[in-house]
């Protein structure tokens, strides 16, 4: 068999900035923060030292019916929007059931599930959980619910790697385009952990940002006055196909999915290894296995969380790996509108590689108002850059808790 | 106590709840698995929000024999507090 390649042939999302992702590149282009105050009664209960999240703007029942909505956690409605969405921008295929697989990541699962049923167990007994309590809660959830309803039978599967899991999901689907299991894959990571416990959890981590007089600046990547995240839900899901079968089909291709990267720190458990080993490696590789070299990048959608240790450690490693190509070389840091969907951070900004490939643009980041001198890289603020014409490649970087690094390559076609 | 027609129209509320069927369908003669397509997990969830709204307890060894919608308005009818 000749070596398959890989294409993106439709993109859907659901996320803080709008309902599609033609809503959501609209929103990033003009530079708009999602970001929204939590419900009062939630913060007055629990005493949150966070008042506000980047929560989705859609809601679920303009898309689901009241019943599916009942059955699925708020995790698994996100992504099944999402996929239908991309598998409707493919151009709703025809596509052998068996050939047709679904790779979708979380990383966190069904927690609102899992702790209202807990709830109803304590309060109210057994009889009161719901008896589909545990097919909501797992965190193949999403995949399984996705496959039942496209009918996709070649394989239904679930990273869970944090932060990285979006990016590790969509390289499982171009793994099985690659190796021959599927032609099609609906890829991609969700998530809904704006759950209390959730807010708790970080916050004793001193992870999230509490710019609670200043909601919208509060995601500032690279700023000197960054001090943390911001919690983001939503889902972000592409529709992978191999070249032969997009072309033969007449659909619409907007990038090349080239290749994906994929590296542990074994460093600490939430702390990234600071030079950026571990990283660099990922990046490195993701290029080398595109058959690129760094000269040929033209673009990075940077992980860039704003928390003060993980952006240095990032900038440390794209400098490592790219050495003085990244000089002159276009950084987004696109969670400075989006917030952090953690399990759905790196498909979502998979997806905004694919576009920023696709039209040849690289979003700037918003609340960069004084660069950190830690950070030595052309990161975009103000206006969005245009990127060469010609054949060009770009890089989105995903890392998650753990030390997972994943790096994937995107290519124009 | 409620009557036999506030039963039913009870019930089927709960039903449409559940999943999304149209209330009119839920009538006395209809089977839950054979015309309404409720499986068994869905039937507990009914069975749990009718012990709730009727103020009843259905045993589960009972639920296997509420085989229609007539069979489980008789039973919350005859076994209401």
């Amino acid at each position: 068999m000749s070596e398959r390649r890989v294409v993106v042939t439709g993109l859907g999302a659901t996320t803080p900035l709008g309902g599609t992702i033609a809503e959501t590149w609209e929103g990033i282009l003009a530079g708009r923060s999602g970001a929204k105050p939590l419900d009062q009664e939630m913060l007055d209960r629990y005493e949150l030292p966070v008042h506000f999240a980047c929560t989705i703007a859609q809601d679920p029942s303009e898309v689901l019916t009241k019943v599916q909505i009942r059955r699925m956690d708020p995790s698994a409605q996100y992504a099944v929007i999402a996929s239908l969405a991309a598998m409707e921008d493919a151009g709703s295929p025809e596509v052998d059931p068996e050939r047709l697989g679904v790779a979708i990541g979380t990383g966190i699962g069904g927690v609102w599930t899992l702790l209202d049923q807990w709830d109803n167990l304590r309060e109210k007994g057994v009889r009161r959980v719901f008896p589909l309590a545990v097919p909501m809660l797992m965190p193949n959830t999403s995949a399984g619910n996705v496959s039942l309803l496209l009918g996709a039978r070649a394989g239904a599967h679930t990273t869970v790697s944090a932060c990285a899991s979006g990016a590790e999901s969509m390289g499982t689907g171009y793994d099985m385009i690659r190796g021959g299991r599927a032609d099609m894959v609906v890829a991609g990571g969700t998530e809904c952990a704006t759950h209390p416990i959730c807010f708790a959890g970080f916050s004793q981590m001193q992870a999230l940002s509490t710019r609670n007089d200043d909601p919208t600046a509060a995601s500032r990547p690279y700023d000197t006055g960054r001090d943390g995240f911001v919690m983001g839900e939503g889902a972000a899901v592409m529709v992978l196909e191999e070249y032969e079968h997009a072309k033969a089909r007449g659909a619409r291709i907007y990038a090349e999915f080239a290749s994906i990267g994929m590296s542990a720190d074994a460093h600490h458990i939430t702390a990234p290894e600071p030079e950026g080993a571990g990283a660099s490696r990922a990046m490195r590789e993701a290029v080398e296995r595109a058959g690129l070299t760094a000269a040929d990048i033209v673009h990075i959608n940077a992980h860039a969380t704003s928390t003060p240790v993980g952006d240095v450690a990032e900038a440390n490693a794209i400098r490592r790996a790219f050495g003085d190509a990244v000089d002159g070389m276009p950084v987004s840091a696109t969670k400075s509108m989006t917030g952090h969907l953690l399990g759905a951070a790196g498909a979502l900004e998979g997806l905004l590689t694919v576009l920023a490939v696709h039209h040849r643009t690289a979003p700037a980041a918003i609340n960069i108002d004084d660069l950190d001198p830690a950070i030595d890289l052309d990161v975009i603020r103000d206006e969005h850059r245009a990127l060469p014409r010609g054949d060009i490649a770009a890089l989105n970087n995903s890392f998650g808790f753990g030390g997972h690094n994943v790096a994937l390559v995107i290519k124009s076609l | 106590m409620a009557d036999q027609q506030e039963i039913l129209s009870g019930l089927a509320e709960i039903v449409n709840e559940e999943t999304g069927l149209d209330p009119a369908e839920v009538q006395m003669d209809k089977s839950f698995t054979d015309d309404l397509d409720i499986d068994s997990l869905s039937m507990m969830t009914i069975v749990v929000n009718a012990e709730e709204k009727f103020g009843v307890r259905i045993p589960d060894d009972e639920v296997k024999n509420l085989t229609t919608v007539g069979d489980a308005v008789t039973f919350i009818q005859n076994n209401q507090g």
